[in-house]
């Protein structure tokens, strides 16, 4: 089958939805690849490179839409795109079915098989081809560079011979994949990062960033929803969070906002009162900016200052950085086609029992099949964490200090009553005995746990001492009893110098 | 022959008693350990020298033949052994303590039988009767470890039904035999209760290790440790020497405190150990649950070594298996070879790697990898957050998640190596069988896990080479 590569025509986009790299592994799964020409001029691939890679480069889009069987594009078709589609064809981009229902309907009227990347089920089979993650990650990376081209200072803190350069604080807002990835690039510039996200689970992934995470004293909200994205909070945890914020940007420098639940527009979480107590010179990012914005005063696709305050709303971040967004969005296009494609023959089988593909597919033969089953979640959420487990441990303990009181009695009393029989002579070998076990542990305890296996050669040859009660017999006249004591004395003379000697051999490969 | 006089002798014996406190105390460090071995050859030699020549009256010449014969014997034996075979030699060094202690346990009662009387009779007789006891144990359970670790015998406990049952009746004969032969020891006779005490100890010391299982046999060598030191103090006991009896108390408290470090490290109860079992009831039924545990990602060796080349921090976790393979010396040149390219290389190492106390230690010591990059588990625990890469060399219990995770499983409880939480862990494995536990390991099938199939060292000197 034919795979055909359009140039992207919205205005300013600048990725493309193949890279000759990604090209060539296309081929070897049986496929042809047309790809039009000037497609990745924008970001920084020749028609050349495509035509080396083994394409065919059409001249003009009609050729492309015309001759291909698949269509590959990034944004989701144009109108007059759309029209260009035909019954039998299979087009695979971003569709954002919820929000632009026109072009579903003008889809599936068409006969198209459509597969919206942005529609991938969040399983962690599927997360190779997750296109939503890889353009996140570059957003979030690029929001600090556009941070930093309008922030006047450094991001890192430094002592010079002209004075203290204190870090520059970022908060990052929203802890998904953007978000770290924020994290990620801020505290890799030298930054103070804190960030806040409402699902606490998210925690250690944004210390594991190296950022500090902000906790607000909110016991048994968890904010976390279906398939790993955040869920609206009640109206006392947003209170409490505004509170936050507010005290946080009289702080902070540089503020990016990723927050955003599914199907709704952006919560409004840096308000305009905030911008205005924020320090001049100070950035905000809003990320959110497409489905309404973060931040109260961020116009969309544009950059402006009020208060003193940048705010960046580009919603196009990942066009930005379009060669990067390219090979990410081509790479996680190649995944679905493989999964396409089990033979790997250049025909593709649209299984709708396959629960990734299912998801992805919102036109199938002239259906809406929009919006899919819910998934079966992989990543099974957080079982209530059960309190099983904290009883038997206190029981544990309330036996082990009776255990040892009780013996310690007995013990002591089992000694009374052997002292009370015992003759004076045994009695002083006895404490001798006792006062050697004492000393014994407390020289043993001190011992390192790697010299352990030394430990035991050496006290394996010290206990060979009894050699001395061999010798104390080997002078016998008893004959029997004399050359039982003769072999004895070789058996422990085995043990006395090969204990020492292995280990002294131990010992000495024991080096810095 | 000069005269030396009783006190001298003395003073000796607690010159050599310092000297043996001393030798334990030096292995607190390795910039010490080698003095401390010295300590206690300067002791032992003291203790011999005052013994013969202040004692000893006759037979020299059997003496000296004996002392030497011996020694090269054991010379020959230290400089041959394999370090992989160290629990192996320890093991049956134990069993040498244990027939020398019945030997002169015995040796005494011939011919010593009746300078006592009264209470310190019975006294006597009864701690004649129990050097033999511990001594015969000692042996016969130090010869079955021996089989056991040098896979002469088979690994797997041996359980005859009914076997506590079994252990209580063997005490209890043993008791009786000990009550007759303190009775007939008074009218002069005695022997006969004491060789089939003898006989029973025997056999109760192969039955308790037979019954224990391969992963436990760190605690198994650590107890016969301790008992080689008990049969020593109670034969001290039996002759009144205290020298006897100070040191077979100090290695008898050392190997209590070994086979007590070893218990925890596996979370589990002395007894439970002794009593055997491991992995037979409990760990067949956890096995056997069976539930789709999800797919293994493996991965080739050269993969492993990008991925070591591109590590920041990598920690090594050797078990068994770097053992059984040979494998310390390649790891040492792949430890150099990464160290070189600038990559922290640390290793990890479970109190209960391996087969005895310390054994991973002393392999890596003799593949020469510096002893300041090898940690226990205590120490390093806590950074396995920011290590890129973990390398589990045929270890499998010790880096097991469900130790944590199920607290009611067969190995719920037991500090584990939480190599899961670094970024990657590569874990050397010959197949998919489950460690001596018995228990499937989640960690092999966690996202962040490769696994290298194959012999440790034929991988590993793949990885190398692709270095």
């Amino acid at each position: 089958m034919r795979i055909g590569v359009p140039r992207e025509i919205y205005a300013g986009e600048k990725r493309v939805a193949t890279t000759p790299e990604v090209a060539a592994q296309l081929i070897k799964l049986g496929f042809e690849i047309t790809v039009e020409s000037q497609a990745g001029a924008a970001a920084d691939f020749s028609d050349a490179a495509y035509e080396a890679a083994g394409c065919n480069v059409a001249l003009s889009a009609d050729e492309v839409w015309t001759q291909s069987d698949i269509i590959l594009k990034v944004r989701g078709p144009e109108p007059d795109e759309a029209g260009r589609l035909r019954s039998g064809q299979t087009l695979v981009s971003f569709l954002w079915p919820a929000q632009n229902p026109e072009l579903l309907e003008q889809l599936t009227q068409r006969g198209v098989t459509a597969m919206a990347m942005d529609s991938v089920p969040r399983i962690s089979r599927a997360q190779k081809l997750d296109a939503l993650s890889s353009m996140a990650n570059i957003a979030g990376y690029r929001a600090v560079v556009e941070a930093a081209q309008h922030f006047g200072r450094f991001f890192t803190g430094q002592i010079t011979a002209a004075g203290k350069v204190a870090p520059a604080k970022v908060l990052v807002i929203g802890a998904g994949v953007a978000g770290l990835a924020a994290i990620g690039a801020a505290s890799g510039m030298g930054a103070i990062v804190r960030s806040f996200d409402t699902r606490p689970e998210v925690k250690e992934q944004v210390e594991s960033m190296g950022a500090e995470f902000l906790m607000l004293d909110f016991e048994d909200e968890d904010g976390s929803g279906e398939g790993g994205y955040a869920k609206v909070m009640s109206d006392e945890f947003i209170a409490a969070e505004m509170a936050l914020f507010a005290e946080q940007a009289k702080d902070v420098d540089i503020v990016i906002t990723t927050a955003l639940i599914p199907g709704r527009p952006a919560p409004k979480l840096w308000t305009a009162e905030m911008v205005e107590s924020m320090k001049d010179g100070s950035v905000v990012v809003d990320l959110a900016a497409e489905q309404g914005g973060n931040c109260e005063l961020t116009e969309p696709n544009e950059v402006v200052v009020k208060h003193g305050v940048t705010l960046i709303g580009y919603t196009d971040m990942a066009s930005r950085l379009a060669a990067q967004s390219s090979q990410l969005y081509a790479t996680n296009l190649r995944h679905l086609l493989t999964e396409l494609t089990p033979e790997k023959d250049g025909h593709i089988v649209v299984d709708m029992e396959d629960e990734v593909i299912r998801g992805a597919t919102v036109c199938f033969e002239g259906n809406t099949t929009w919006p899919p089953p819910a998934p079966k979640l992989s990543a099974a959420p957080l079982k209530p964490k059960e309190e099983v487990a904290p009883p038997p441990i206190k029981e544990e303990k309330k036996r082990s200090f009776a255990g040892p009181a009780i013996g310690m009695v007995l013990a002591g009393m089992a000694l009374l009553g052997l002292g009370a029989v015992a003759p004076p002579e045994f009695m002083a070998h006895f404490t001798v005995f006792v006062l050697a076990c004492f000393v014994g542990y407390m020289v043993i305890w001190n011992v390192t746990p790697a010299l352990h296996t030394p430990l035991m050669s050496v006290t394996n040859a010290i206990s060979s001492i009894i050699v001395i009660g061999a010798l104390l017999q080997i002078s016998s006249d008893i004959d029997l009893v004399k050359w039982v004591a003769v072999g004895t004395v070789f058996i422990t003379a085995i043990n006395i110098f090969g204990g020492f000697a292995v280990t002294r051999r131990m010992l000495e490969m024991f080096r810095k | 022959m000069f005269e030396l006089n009783e006190g001298i002798i003395q003073v000796s014996y607690i010159i050599a008693t310092i000297l043996f406190i001393l030798a334990l105390g030096g292995l607190s460090n390795q910039e010490t350990a080698r003095r401390g071995n010295w300590y206690g050859i300067v002791g032992m030699s003291i203790a011999l020298i005052a013994t013969i020549v202040g004692i000893v009256t006759q037979a020299y010449v059997e003496l000296l033949v004996a002392l030497l014969l011996g020694g090269t014997i054991g010379l020959i034996a230290a400089r041959r052994v394999q370090m992989t075979q160290m629990p192996e030699l320890v093991a049956i060094l134990h069993s040498l303590v244990g027939v020398a202690a019945v030997a002169v346990g015995f040796a005494n009662f011939i011919g010593h039988g009746g300078d006592y009387e009264g209470t310190m009779k019975t006294i006597h007789d009864i701690e004649t009767y129990v050097g033999i006891l511990i001594g015969a144990v000692t042996f016969s359970g130090s010869v079955i470890a021996f089989g056991k670790l040098s896979g002469k015998i088979g690994g797997k406990p041996l359980l005859l039904p009914a076997r506590h049952w079994l252990n209580l009746l063997l005490l209890l004969v043993v008791i009786y035999y000990g009550y007759a032969f303190v009775h007939q020891s008074a009218a002069g006779g005695g022997l006969m209760p004491l060789v089939i005490m003898t006989v029973l100890s025997l056999l109760f010391g192969i039955h308790m290790v037979m019954a224990i299982g391969g992963a436990d046999m760190p605690v198994v060598v650590s107890m016969l440790n301790s008992y080689s030191g008990w049969a020593a103090s109670a034969i001290g006991f039996m002759l009144g020497n205290d020298l006897l009896i100070v040191t077979g108390a100090l290695v008898g408290s050392s190997g209590a405190i070994l086979s007590y470090i070893m218990c925890r490290a596996m979370n589990r109860k002395f007894l439970a150990v002794i009593a055997g079992g491991f992995g037979t009831s409990e760990g067949t039924q956890a096995s056997g649950g069976g539930e789709d545990q999800g797919e293994v990602v493996p991965i080739s060796a050269e993969e492993t070594a990008d991925l070591l080349t591109g590590a920041r921090e990598v920690m090594i976790i050797p078990g068994y298996g770097m053992a059984v393979a040979q494998a310390q010396h390649v790891v040492h040149e792949i430890t150099q070879a990464l160290r070189g390219k600038g990559v922290n290389v640390r290793f990890g190492i479970h109190p209960v790697a391996g087969r005895m106390p310390g054994h991973m230690n002393v392999l890596l010591a003799e593949a020469k990898v510096p002893y300041d990059i090898v940690f226990e588990m205590e120490e390093i625990n806590d950074d396995f957050p920011e290590v890129d890469v973990s390398v589990v060399i045929g270890a499998n219990d010790i880096v097991n998640p469900s130790a944590l995770d199920e607290p009611d499983g067969p190995i719920g409880g037991m500090p584990v190596l939480e190599c899961w939480k670094g970024k990657t862990s590569i874990v050397l494995k010959r197949s998919m069988a489950t460690g001596y536990a018995g228990v499937q390991n989640p960690l092999f099938f966690k996202e962040n896990t490769r696994m290298l199939f194959g012999d440790a060292k034929e991988t590993l000197e793949g990885v190398y080479k692709a270095l």
